[in-house]
């Protein structure tokens, strides 16, 4: 079963805040969700799913459902993939609407890392006893930013990638955050400017690492006939793919991820090739997460990451695929620590054309939000989504 | 300068022995005896099949680093995948040389570093 045009996102809105000392987290998925509402054309009573991950407080779902008085819920789900969950969740919502278990299904994230004083990603973690991994792992410093390095020394290691490669990404970003008055950064860096940062975890330095910001974003999913009923542009899902992958057993290649599966299915379902795509948000904890993405997803061949990213071929109006052309998680915000909402947030700002003008793709009618969750060097969630306008 | 110690591995039923084995020098490791792979991290299961038809056997202690960074946060540490001479590859770190000689490919070998408080000892590795 296809899950091509089954359902629209009617709603979707991005939380101004990047530093929320006077909400909480609730409040700010309370938010985020008005703001959605708003946005769509549609009220609370027109809510009948609702969708969330681990950053919503309390049980699954539970607590959110009663602060936001969601009252008429016939669908509700808590899938955690980690960071990429929204884009997943989509693919959710879109299923239940396909099996008319709902009609109008809410997701949201927010939360509040920097007002919570998590100041790095590179602090230790404390070990759970149940988490089976844990004692083989957390007492050997592991940290979001050696996991993710690991994957970034060996990439270079078999493909020859550069620090200079991987900085195109961070300059591309910084391209568009420039005209964000929202991004957290907004000054336009060079390949230099971020070669030169200091080294966090080798080889990714500082200005190779997202932002730590506080936040949220929600999305309004809805069956076609009640998009088609509203005033805002039409954006439709067109194909959809997730997975979770592991370690198995001391044996994965650290150069690629999920993506590969979740590419092919989502590009599969759409019926369109990388080459057809006008847009792409791809997930930018690091630098390298872009990377390993791209050539996951197909956009150029594996090991060849390095050249495509260079010379500005992410800028928008300069080379040939867009992305994140918000400022991403490396320069306009990080909220949760989980960039997948956000990056559906962007691709659907392009296909209504409501993106910044100096960042807007003329004409774009088809966009990919890609994702992922957990750690790319231990065990991650990956998610893809292909959106369309109709 | 005193040395820092590594937080003690929290073991849990499945695991005991593989860390009473660490306290006296031996590195064990799972095997899937239906496919007679060997794996990391050791568990009841193998991550192959899903059967319990699984042994714990010593590592030999040789290997070589397969990936590896150094975090500069709280002094330089070497985190690194080494990948043992038995075929899987462990998330662990490389100690007790120069972290400037450490490259992909170099051969270590097993060394157990000691833990905070009653904890067993963790396999590090150094380059042979």
């Amino acid at each position: 079963m296809s899950l091509r045009g089954s359902a629209c996102i009617v709603g979707a809105y991005e939380h101004p805040t990047r530093k929320a000392e006077d909400k909480s987290v609730a409040q700010l998925h309370a938010e985020v969700a008005w703001g959605a509402l708003q946005d769509a054309g549609l009220s609370k009573d027109d809510i009948d799913g609702y969708v969330c991950a681990g950053d919503a407080p309390g049980l699954g779902p539970l607590s959110m459902i009663d602060y936001m008085g969601l009252d008429r819920l016939r669908y509700a789900d808590s899938t955690d993939l980690g960071g990429c969950s929204y884009i997943a969740h989509v693919a959710h919502a879109a299923a239940a609407i396909k099996l008319g278990r709902a009609n109008v299904v809410l997701v949201t994230l927010a939360g509040r890392p920097r007002s919570e004083g998590q100041a790095v990603g590179t602090g230790a973690r404390a070990q759970n006893p149940n988490v089976p991994d844990d004692q083989f792992e957390v007492p050997f410093t592991k940290t979001t930013g050696t996991s993710y390095a690991l994957c970034a020394m060996r990439h270079m290691h078999d493909y020859g990638t550069t620090s200079e490669q991987l900085a195109w990404i961070k300059v591309a970003a910084s391209h568009h955050a420039q005209h964000n008055p929202h991004a957290m950064l907004k000054k336009v860096v060079t390949v230099e400017d971020v070669v030169n940062s200091p080294m966090v975890s080798d080889p990714l330095h500082r200005l190779d690492c997202c932002v730590i910001s506080d936040g949220g974003g929600a999305l309004i999913v809805a069956r076609p006939e009640i998009a088609r009923s509203l005033k805002r542009p039409v954006v439709t899902v067109r194909g959809t793919g997730e997975t979770a992958q592991g370690e198995f057993g001391g044996y994965r290649d650290l150069t690629s991820s999920g993506a590969q599966l979740t590419g092919a299915r989502a590009f599969g379902e759409a019926g369109v090739t990388p080459a057809d795509i006008q847009y792409a948000s791809i997930y930018d904890s690091f630098t390298i997460t872009v990377l390993m993405q791209l050539e996951d997803l197909g956009f150029c061949a594996k090991g060849e990451g390095g050249k495509f990213v260079s010379d500005g071929n992410l800028i928008s109006g300069v080379g040939r695929l867009p992305f994140n052309t918000d400022g991403g998680g490396l320069c306009n915000n990080h909220p949760a620590n989980r960039g997948g909402m956000t990056k559906v947030i962007e691709a659907v700002r392009q296909l209504r054309g409501e993106a910044h003008p100096a960042v807007q793709v003329p004409g774009c009618t088809l966009a990919l939000a890609h994702g992922t969750g957990g750690l790319l060097g231990h065990r991650h969630g990956s998610a893809t989504l292909i959106l369309e306008r109709e | 300068m005193s040395e820092k110690l590594f937080a003690a591995p929290v073991a849990d039923p499945t695991s005991q022995a593989v860390w009473d084995a660490a306290r006296q020098g031996r590195l064990l490791i799972g095997l899937c005896k239906d496919t007679g792979k060997h794996f990391w991290y050791p568990r009841g299961v193998s991550p192959f099949t899903l059967s319990p038809n699984v042994d714990l056997v010593e590592a030999s202690g040789q290997g070589t680093v397969y990936s590896y960074t150094i975090l500069r946060a709280g002094g330089p540490t070497c985190a690194a995948y080494v990948e043992l001479a038995e075929g899987p590859r462990l998330f662990t770190n490389i100690v007790d040389c120069d972290l400037a000689e450490v490259r992909i490919g170099a051969k270590v070998r097993l060394v157990f570093k000691a833990t905070e408080g009653e904890g067993a000892p963790v396999p590090c590795f150094t380059l042979a």
